[in-house]
């Protein structure tokens, strides 16, 4: 048997269940929303504030342990990553190009709802 | 060290099988980051986020050295036709 290194332990998959559940919208970035550290992470940011989200953003630069946990998390290589509804929706070029079909807004107006 | 442009798209054509593949270094210097624009059949049937996923997957070993990967597009066959169709009957879009 192969014994795997993993950053997302058990309790980290618990906390960030909870997070992702508690929130309609997160946003785990590089930064924060109001100082974004990335340009990737700065489109989704501004995305969401054009579309009147109200949504909880988590500064991954804070912690290098839920950091790369979260990839795994995720199965997403790359920051940003956003979660509508408790579900992984995708990083910043998915983001863009749902929030150019409209699709994007679709689902924030769920989530705000619900 | 980091990755070059010419293994990312090894090992997207030998993945994915494109018919058409375009691999941009973005780095200006900073680090690898490529942007990727991607034809393939693998991709019907298949949700956005499943392709993009099926693009990260395919460049598992390259994204631990790949500072910022940006999928431009990942299209199918049949998409990518009518987006270069569109294009020509409309040069100013």
């Amino acid at each position: 048997t192969t014994i795997r290194c993993s950053a997302l332990t058990p309790e980290l998959k618990t906390t960030l269940d909870k997070v992702v559940t508690s929130n309609k919208i997160v946003l785990f970035m590089k930064g924060t929303k109001d100082f974004p550290q990335c340009g990737f992470s700065n489109t989704v940011v501004q995305i969401l504030r054009s579309l009147n989200a109200s949504f909880e953003t988590i500064n991954i630069l804070d912690n290098d342990m839920l950091r790369q946990g979260l990839k795994e998390y995720s199965s997403w290589p790359t920051f940003p990553q956003l979660y509508i509804d408790g579900e992984f929706f995708g990083g910043c070029d998915i983001t863009v190009e749902a929030y150019k079909n409209g699709e994007l807004q679709e689902l924030v107006e769920k989530a705000m709802c619900s | 060290m980091g990755v070059t442009k010419e293994q990312v798209e090894s090992s997207l054509n030998s993945k994915l099988n494109p018919s058409h593949l375009e691999v941009t270094d973005i780095s200006g210097g900073c680090g690898s980051s490529f942007a990727v624009e991607i034809v393939s059949e693998q991709f019907e049937g298949k949700r956005l986020l499943e392709r993009h996923r099926m693009v990260n997957a395919a460049l598992e070993e390259e994204m631990k050295e790949i500072h910022a990967l940006s999928v431009k597009k990942a299209v199918t066959p049949e998409q990518w036709k009518k987006q270069q169709e569109s294009n020509q009957s409309n040069p100013a879009a």
